[in-house]
Order: structure tokens, then sequence, then C-alpha cells
């Protein structure tokens, strides 16, 4: 249908005129706000001989879901894994770009990973409680960071695990082991988990993948929770998924961005026909 | 249906793959039993030459050439004294390596150049470190033949097992655990700590005492130190002149044809031997599947 390729808000990354009104708009909308809190300009990745990301230009905005779609190894889990540059654990990556983190670049290496990662929350593909207790697996990250205090850590399980919605199934057992959990509760663990560092952002990658429907709802019920507080970029494989809880989509496809526009736009009147195919079902 | 498959031959195909697997699961089990079989002979044959000179007095009485009056407590504190100085050497430059090849070395040509060498040193001959541990640290370092040279050349013995068993064990830690705790902020040394060793300290362990039992009943590398089976004091402490279990069973061997007793004697400290090194064994299997975590 659309053969509309100029729509303001689709990134068409090869062309440098729309390269030049991205900048614009960017520039245009600092006024506005500081409403952004990644902003990535001409970020190339590289494992050694696979150049996974293509010149990505992307704003993701604050306190809402941000949607990350596309097909199978399209670059979708490295770029969330650069975000809070988790994709440098891969030996052999190297990247140019940049991205503005609160207006500092965080692929410059003086900007101090562990202090991004402590900013920005991650919560995987498959559950990964500790062997642990649930207690401890929510005091982990307040324990790396120095919180000794049992009165300080006894209220950051309390607040983490309700923040989650799991505090009432798992409030009568919190020193029995985590892996006693069922996989959608292990899940939520790890949500809460991730909250018990208190960070800005929280990354999901494909985050109920492995659940049943029951929990799914579950978890995207409470990612609409959280987006009061929180900024969200989350991997989904789910079309549904992305349509029900996300604000913005991104669909990228072969390392690129395709599209970057408010859900609603990308789902009814996407501007590029590969959008269009991948999300009516014709590939990927 | 398929033309070129004709029923009886079929059928007549199907027994004969029935036999071979028989014939198959014979030879196999045969092949079990013979190293049962080797092993029976040798215990049987140890205990009823040995079993009946094995009291109290013979654990902890001192070396005498009266047969009747020996005993081998001087041996047994020898060998745990020895322990005393493998058991840290081990586990702490072992692990220490392990961690840094596994989870610090990047990976590329020096790093599997050291990892080969490792392994190829885990295959040198017992007698080699005898030699090595005779020049570096009897001669050269001038401790002469004391518990602390003999439990150094040991320790080298052992610690190529130990790397490759904590590497092993240190892989086996899920990358998913780690990157939970990167994910949270963490420093890569409070990730390790906190995560990757507990993670794998169960296997770690196992495969340290299995390491350990392989020093304790070495006797190649002693006889080449010039461990004594003489009359000397109780070792006690680093730097004491020693002998150990399997010394002593060299050594009474050795002079079986001199007095005949001396074999029931050997016997009798291979069977004190046997019972240590299975207790070590048991230990080992215990702490696999009682600390051995499910991820
Ligand atoms: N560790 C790695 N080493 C080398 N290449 C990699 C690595 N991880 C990913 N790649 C490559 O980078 C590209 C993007 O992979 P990525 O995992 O980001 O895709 P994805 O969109 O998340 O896919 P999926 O939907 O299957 O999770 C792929 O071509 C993949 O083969
Ligand atoms: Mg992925």
């Amino acid at each position: 249908m659309s053969t509309l390729a100029n729509s303001k808000m689709s990134v068409q990354l090869q062309s440098k005129e729309s390269t030049a009104n991205e900048q614009m708009e960017t520039s245009n909308s600092n006024v506005e706000t500081s409403g952004i809190v990644y902003d990535t300009k001409d970020l190339n990745l590289w494992y050694s001989e696979t150049h996974a990301l293509k010149d990505i230009n992307l704003s993701i905005h604050e306190k809402e879901v941000t949607a990350i779609i596309g097909p199978s190894g399209c670059g979708k889990s490295t770029y969330i894994k650069t975000l809070n540059r988790m994709v440098e654990l891969v030996p052999g990556v190297q990247t140019t770009g940049t991205i503005s983190y609160k207006n500092k670049n965080i692929l410059d290496k003086s900007f101090k990973v562990e202090d991004l990662r402590t900013q920005v929350g991650m919560v995987f593909q498959k559950p990964n409680p500790f062997p642990k207790s649930i207690y401890e697996n929510i005091v982990y990250g307040p324990k790396i960071h120095g919180i000794r205090n049992k009165k300080v850590l006894d209220e950051i399980v309390e607040t983490s695990l309700r923040g989650a919605y799991i505090w009432d199934e798992v409030k009568d057992r919190l020193n029995e082991n985590a892996y006693g959990l069922s996989g959608g509760q292990q899940q939520r663990l790890c949500i809460a988990r991730a909250l018990a560092v208190q960070p800005d952002v929280i990354l999901m990658d494909e985050p109920t993948s492995a659940l049943d429907p029951k929990s799914t709802l579950k978890i995207e019920e409470l990612v609409q929770e959280l987006k009061k507080d929180y900024s969200i970029i989350i991997v989904t494989h789910n079309m549904q998924q992305a349509a029900r809880i996300s604000d913005r989509t991104a669909f990228f496809l072969n390392g690129e961005v395709v599209e970057y526009d408010e859900t609603d736009t990308i789902f009814t009147n996407p501007s590029d026909s590969r959008t269009e195919d991948y999300i009516s079902g014709r590939f990927g | 249906m398929i033309k070129q498959m004709d029923a009886s031959q079929l059928r007549s195909r199907m027994n004969r793959r029935v036999r071979a697997n028989t014939v198959w699961k014979t030879i196999f089990l045969l092949a079990t039993l013979f190293g049962l079989f080797v092993l029976a002979i040798l215990i049987i044959r140890v205990v009823s030459q040995g079993a009946s000179w094995i009291d109290m007095d013979f654990l902890t009485g001192r070396l005498s050439t009266d047969a009747e009056r020996a005993g081998i407590m001087g041996a047994l504190l020898g060998t745990v004294w020895v322990m005393f100085v493998v058991i840290p050497v081990t586990l702490i430059i072992g692990v220490g390596t392990a961690i840094y090849l596994e989870l610090y070395a990047k990976k590329g040509k020096f790093q599997s150049f050291i990892e080969t060498n490792i392994s190829n040193l885990a295959g040198v001959p017992s007698i080699v470190y005898g030699l090595l541990g005779l020049t570096v640290f009897v001669r050269l370092a001038d401790l002469g033949n004391v518990v602390l040279a003999g439990g150094l050349t040991l320790a080298l013995l052992v610690l190529p097992i130990l790397i490759v068993s904590a590497q092993e064990a240190i892989r086996a830690v899920p990358a998913h655990l780690s990157e939970a705790s990167y994910g949270m902020g963490a420093t890569k040394w409070q990730t390790i700590r906190r995560v990757v060793l507990p993670a794998a300290l169960p296997s770690i362990l196992t495969g340290s005492i299995l390491a350990l039992s392989r020093a304790i009943g070495e006797t190649a590398p002693l006889t080449v130190l010039g461990i004594p089976a003489l009359l000397i004091p109780f070792p006690e402490g680093l730097f004491d002149t020693f002998t150990a279990l399997p010394m002593q069973i060299y050594y009474w061997t050795l002079d079986s044809s001199l007095v005949a007793e001396y074999a029931n004697l050997a016997a009798a400290t291979i069977i004190v031997l046997l019972v240590l090194l299975f207790v070590l064994n048991s230990v080992a299997i215990f702490i696999r599947n009682k600390f051995q975590q499910r991820y």
C-alpha cells in the first residue's frame, strides 16, 4: 500500500538529506525537553567480521516504553546490549559513533561501565536468578554497591519485590532458593533484582519469550506500571506485545533501523513497505 | 510401499542386528569385569597378607627393624605434614592460575600456548618432577630432603591436574549468571568472588581432593629426593626430615627378601594407604553431590 517514502519521522539512514532532517529535529526537541534518555548517533558495531549495526540513529524517550522489533539476527539484542555496554563482554567488538546518555557519551572509554550499568538495569531472555535465596538475589546489587545495613537492605527487598508485583507471592519464603519459583515468578524476581539497584532505565531482551501466556500478561502489566518511573526498552518478537505495551517502536532489519515512530503509526500506517511486510507477517 | 525392503530379508537382518547388540554388550561387560577382577585379586592378596598385622600398635608405633614391633606413625605423620604443604600451595596457585586463564587472559595465541603446556605438564612422568624438586628445592634452595621440599615437589606434580580441573569448573558456571552480575554494575572481581567462585567451588574442591590423593600415593619423586625410611624422629615441622606411606611400602617391599615379614608390613601399609585414599575420594563424591548447584 503506502509508497509514502518521505514521512518525517521515518529514519532513512542512507540518504544524507534525511540525516540532516534528523539532526534538525533533535536540535529542535532539545529546546522543549530533556525528555530524551538515549541519543544514538551514527552507531556502527562489528563483531570482528560481522557488521551487526549500521549507522543507527535513534532517540529514546524518557519514561516511555520503546519496543524494538525485527527478524532474527537483525541486531536487536546487539543494540540494547550496547546501551549498557554488555556487548563488550564479547571479545573483538568494535564500535563507532556515539550514544549520549543524559548528555554524556557512554561509548567513551572514560565512562565507567559500572556506573552506567547501575543506572541502566537489564532483564534477560531466560530468567537468570542466582542459585541463592530470594532475599539474597535482591540484595545482590545493593551489596555490590556497598550497602551493608540490614534494615536498609530489608527495606530495599520489600520495595523491589512490591515494585515487581511479586511481594505477595514470595513474602513468606524470602529465604527459600529462587530456583523453587516458577519461570514467570523467576522473571519478575529478576525484574525486582534490577529495580533494587534503583536504575533509571530498564533494558529487556525478549523478557517473556520463555514464559507461558499468563506470566507474559503479568510482565506486560508490570511494564505498564514501571514506565511511570522508568524508561523501558524492550526487544520482542511478539507483534501484539509491541503494539499493546509500547509507546514507540523501532523496526530493525539487517542491522539498520528501517523505521522508528510512534507505535500506533508503525502498526497502522507504516511508511516503509518492509515494515508493513514484517508486521503483517510476510517475513521474519 | 518400498519394494526394496523384502520382509523376510528384513527379519533375518533384524535378528543379526539384535545378536550383534548382545555380543557387544557382553564384550563391554567383560572389559568392566576384567578391571574389577584385577582389583579384587589385588585387594584379596593385600588383605590376606596384611590385615592381621594392623592394630593400634602398628598405626601408632615407631619404625623398627623388628617386624613384630614396627609401626608406621612416622610415615603417617610425614604424609600429613606433606599435605599441609601441598593443599595450600596447589589451591592458591592452581585456582589463581585457572581464574587468570579463564577470566582475565585475553583469548589468543599466548593464552592457548600456556594452556597447551599445562596440559602437557599433566602428562610429564612423576620422576621428572622428582628431579626438578631435587634440583630446585633440595639443592638450589638448599632445603635438604625435608617436608617443605617434598611438599613443594608433590605440589608441582599435581598442579597441572588441579589447574585443568579448576578451569573446567569455572567454565561450567553458566554465563548468564555472571551477566546478571555485570548487568547490575558489579566489577569483574565482585562477579568472580560472589558469583563465579561460589558456583565453581564444589567442583574445584572435588578436583583438588582427587589431585591430592594422587600426591599422597606418589613414590617416584620422593625416591629421587632421597626421602629415607630410616629410624628418624617423627617430623614436627616443615623443616624436618620425614618419610611417607608410599616410601615405607617401597622400602619394606625391597627388604622383604631379607626379612619375610616385611612383605606383611608392606601389605598392611598398603591397606592403610588405600583406606586413606578411599576416605578422600568419598569426601570428594560427598562434596560433589551435596553442594553441586543446579543452574
Ligand atoms: N557474540 C557474537 N559474536 C559474533 N557475532 C554475533 C555475536 N552475537 C551476535 N552476532 C551476530 O550479530 C548479528 C545480530 O545479532 P543479534 O543477536 O543482535 O540479533 P537479534 O536481532 O537479537 O536476533 P534474535 O531475534 O534471534 O535474538 C547476527 O548476525 C549475529 O550472528
Ligand atoms: Mg536477540
